[in-house]
């Protein structure tokens, strides 16, 4: 196997073109960190992006930054902190999860895998947050779509058929973001209830109110325990926890209407500061599965929200199983235990993937060793209709399947 | 504007292809008599006219569905419409198509406030769903100037903005599911209720695909709680220069309104001249900042506002101390374009977006053209996302007076992109600026995005002559030139 690393996008365009002549398979790396993400892969070459990197436009006032793919989040994350501002969409370092340690990966990784923190469900996913691309196709060449402002109709919006396509379409070289200030200040309300049900409760009275949650999330009491904050675990109790975010004094009047509000489900608290910003990093990078020794098979479930409860209750039957809930509800943390390679159990994908289809939404496979993604696969299997539909989209960027291939499913 | 030449053989076959399609939609669903076709001949862009070959309203999934299939097995062509009131022609009908309306597609068919979202057919107007959720609170963010006319699945097709885009997302933020019928008559679904399904992004792609990809036939919207308190300033400038700084360092300052626009001097005129709204005459720009947000949000925010507003040389500064005074204060932007269509027999609606800071040169640019055309300009500018409205004033009466429209248009979307902006912010590309494409993207840009097409619609024959400048087969776009050999490029680094 080749390693390639293409310092600029016409080199990087020169190896994918070579790859699709010779009728190579090629892996695309940002900088790995979820390479035990995704359907395992066995290719001839591989393709590391990670000199492909640098911030080449960054504008404040214009809310927009540009960088190469390669770009190290830390990186970005820096230059955004410089200027008090942010990736709204909080992008999760799931290195823990998923390695053991942090590992925040590339820009071009979180773009291509549409990774989103708990702000999701008020600021949007990453792919409502990709303004543009350059990158090369399946077919070895080289392409843009997109552009650098905030708002464009013009052709097919291709930037949200990259994002979240592992890769499987197109190598991206460049990506330009819309990017959004840092609030002024946040508070995170505490709700102790270990009944998942009266948390979704709290969570959507909260979304439904003119308060502007930007986070509402739900640990039961195990969980609360290990997060490792005096009042998370104080009541012995599950939590559901409700962000504010915004200038000072409308933060502490939405934080007082809203703790009024949920107030009348249970005992509440109220986190500022440094602790209310270490629990929503212990959620958004899915700390509860990552401690030292935890190899349990982990799913992210994605469901309409007030099916969390439901859901959540008939996951928990799994061996060993346990689980929190973010989005509202909306999105499940399911960590199922399959010691010894149990491979019959399958991980729990046919429940889960039963209760999911009933409920409808979406069961990702997020943590497992390669013969389980290899033989459940990793995302929820698609209808027939939409599964050819996939298939030719494909087919339309990379003919001879020389991208990834079947990073996402059986031959995509 | 040249359109795909009409096929003989399905024109002569009008007739018969009514009386096919009448088997799929009974009664009055079909409609072939040429005074009653005239209606559907036109959309918003109303400068350009052809009558339909059939009209079929279908009522039902399964006779869209069959229509699609027929239509499909015969080699006909479809042009999808909504409401009719897309800017760019993107339901301009074809000669020897199939016009397949919508309009019948009218209900609400559930809203979940739990989840925060209603399921909705295509046909419901953008504004109808915030009628039917306000009285609970909530509302639909999109909100563009069509509004009231304009249908959701028209909205889903254009990725249609408002003034709001800034702070609460184009169409395409908003949505959470889809059912869609392919050309050949499958129905699929997209999403639902919960939030990004790892898979392609079906639902992004097929927003603002502008009808050539497929026909939607239900919607899933995500509902928002309306704020507290709403209020806006209304600020003048000497000049259009310090208006835009004003933005920018609004912006600066962390602060995204819900709203933020600027009219230039004409515009201004124009809208005072039609509504009264009270605006300053003797200013070059005029901004509207709209905040949203609980009442001390809104308060604190409107003190920094003010302060960065007169920093900037603001010569007139308003804050309303009223819903009513609010709503009046936009009362002239949001009748911007029928104050514009008083002062002048026609005119042309323009929509390119820049990076803000380009605006004081391609106002100027834009000034030199309108001089070198000798046709007016009038500017509404969504200030805070950078997508400008020029409104090029004509007269059709007057013999190649459109076609100077038409090119002083193209030069101001050209200006945009070369200043790094791009042709079409919210209104799409349509007919209107199909043939424009070659200034923002290369020939492989391109056929990239019409191989997306052929995945969907490999006959294409959903909405030809939009969008795309050529029409290739898709054979032929699918075929690929391999030069093999030895590695080409002995200077890249590899282990």
């Amino acid at each position: 196997m080749t390693q390639f690393v293409p310092e600029t996008a016409e080199q990087l365009k020169d190896a994918v073109a070579w790859a699709v002549a010779e009728e190579y398979s090629v892996s695309v790396k940002g900088a790995g960190t979820k390479a035990g993400f995704g359907r395992p892969m066995e290719t001839e070459h591989e393709i590391d992006l990670s000199k492909l990197g640098g911030i080449t436009l960054y504008e404040p006032e214009e809310l927009v930054l540009r960088a190469g793919a390669g770009t190290p989040m830390a990186e970005v994350t820096a230059a955004l902190e410089e200027k008090n501002q942010q990736l709204a969409f909080e992008p999760p370092d799931l290195g823990f999860l998923l390695k053991g340690e942090s590992a925040a990966g590339t820009l071009g990784g979180v773009i291509a895998t549409n990774l989103s923190g708990p702000r999701r469900i008020k600021s949007g996913a990453a792919r409502d947050h990709f303004l543009g691309f350059e990158g090369v196709s399946g077919r070895g060449e080289m392409f843009k779509s997109g552009g650098r402002v905030m708002k464009n109709v013009t052709g097919y919006d291709l930037c949200k058929l990259m994002a979240g396509s592992w890769g499987t379409l197109a190598v991206m070289s460049q990506v330009t973001v819309k990017v959004l200030p840092k609030a002024e200040k946040e508070r995170t309300i505490l709700l102790y209830t270990d009944d998942p049900a009266v948390a979704v409760r709290a969570l959507t009275d909260a979304l439904n109110s003119p308060y502007e949650v930007a986070g509402a999330a739900w640990l039961p009491k195990a969980l609360a325990a290990s997060a490792g904050i005096d009042l998370v675990s104080a009541e012995e109790s599950g939590v559901a926890a409700i962000r504010v975010e915004g200038p000072g004094p409308s933060v502490e009047y939405r934080c007082a209407r809203l703790r009024e509000a949920v107030g009348v489900l249970g005992k509440t608290e109220e986190l500022h500061s440094h602790r209310g910003k270490t629990l929503w990093t212990h959620i958004r990078d899915v700390m509860p599965f990552a401690a030292a020794g935890d190899s349990r098979v982990v799913w992210k479930i994605s469901v309409a929200p007030s099916e969390g409860p439901a859901v959540y209750r008939q996951v928990l039957f799994l061996k060993g199983a346990e689980a929190f809930m973010d989005w509202g509800g909306g999105l499940i943390w399911l960590a199922v235990d399959m010691s010894n390679g149990d491979m019959d159990s399958k991980g729990g994908a046919e429940t889960v993937r039963d209760i999911v289809a009933k409920s409808g939404g979406h069961a990702t496979l997020v943590r497992g060793d390669g013969r389980l993604r290899a033989d459940v696969g990793v995302f929820q299997p698609l209808a027939p209709g939409l599964a050819a539909l996939t298939r030719k989209i494909k087919n339309g960027f990379d003919p001879h399947g020389v991208l990834n291939p079947g990073r996402m499913y059986d031959g995509v | 504007m040249e359109m795909p030449k009409p096929d003989d053989a399905v024109l002569s076959n009008r007739l018969r292809i009514a009386d096919d399609l009448r088997a799929i939609v009974p009664g009055e669903g079909v409609i072939v008599d040429e005074d009653e076709r005239r209606p559907y001949e036109s959309d918003g862009l109303t400068a350009y006219k052809t009558s339909p070959l059939v009209v079929v309203l279908p009522e039902t999934v399964e006779q869209v569905s069959a229509v699609l299939r027929y239509c499909h097995e015969n080699g006909i062509k479809v042009v999808p419409r909504g409401a009719g009131t897309s800017l760019s022609g993107g339901s301009l009908p074809l000669e020897d198509g199939v016009l397949l309306g919508l309009g019948k597609f009218n209900r609400i068919l559930e809203v979940d406030y739990d989840n925060r979202c209603a399921r909705v057919q295509p046909g419901v107007t953008n504004l109808a769903i915030t009628k039917a959720v306000e009285a609970d609170g909530f509302y639909y963010a999109p909100d563009p100037s069509s509004q009231i006319a304009c249908s959701i699945g028209g909205n889903v097709a254009e990725n249609s903005g408002g003034v709001h885009c800034l702070k609460y997302g184009l169409t395409t933020n908003n949505l959470l599911g889809l059912e869609v019928v392919m050309i050949d008559g499958e129905v699929i679904r997209i999403g639902g209720k919960h939030l990004d399904s790892e898979a392609y992004d079906l639902l992004g792609i097929m927003t603002g695909s502008e009808g050539l990809l497929g026909v939607v036939t239900e919607v899933t919207v995500r509902l928002l709680r309306a704020p507290e308190t709403v209020q806006a300033l209304l600020i003048g400038f000497p000049s259009s220069e310090q208006a835009g700084d004003c933005v920018a360092k609004v912006i600066g300052a962390g602060i995204i309104p819900g709203g933020m626009e600027m009219m230039d001097k004409p515009a201004i005129h124009a809208a005072e001249d039609f509504v009264h709204a009270g605006y300053p005459l003797d200013v070059e720009a005029l901004l509207i900042v709209e905040l949203d947000g609980p009442a001390q949000e809104v308060t604190h925010l409107i003190g920094s506002v003010k302060e960065i507003a007169e920093s900037c040389g603001a010569v007139s500064l308003k804050i309303s101390e009223s819903e009513q005074e609010r709503l009046g204060f936009w009362a002239g932007r949001k009748a911007a374009f029928p104050a514009v269509g008083r002062i002048s027999p026609d005119y042309l609606c323009m929509d390119g977006t820049i990076p803000r800071h380009q605006l004081p040169k391609v106002l100027s640019r834009m000034t030199e053209l309108s001089n070198h055309y000798g046709l007016r300009v009038a500017n509404v500018f969504h200030a805070g996302d950078g997508n400008l409205h020029p409104l090029i004033l004509y007269d059709a009466n007057i013999p190649g007076e459109l076609r100077k429209a038409e090119d002083f248009g193209g030069d101001i979307l050209k200006l945009c992109v070369e200043v790094g902006g791009v042709l079409t912010g919210e209104h799409g590309v349509g007919v209107e600026k199909r043939d424009l494409m070659p200034a923002m993207f290369t020939e492989i840009d391109l056929a990239q995005q019409m191989r997306l097409k052929c995945a969907f619609d490999p006959d294409g024959l959903l909405n030809p002559g939009k969008v795309f400048p050529t029409l290739h087969r898709c054979a032929e776009l699918g075929r690929m030139h391999i030069h093999k050999g030895k590695l080409p490029f002995p200077d890249i680094p590899r282990f």
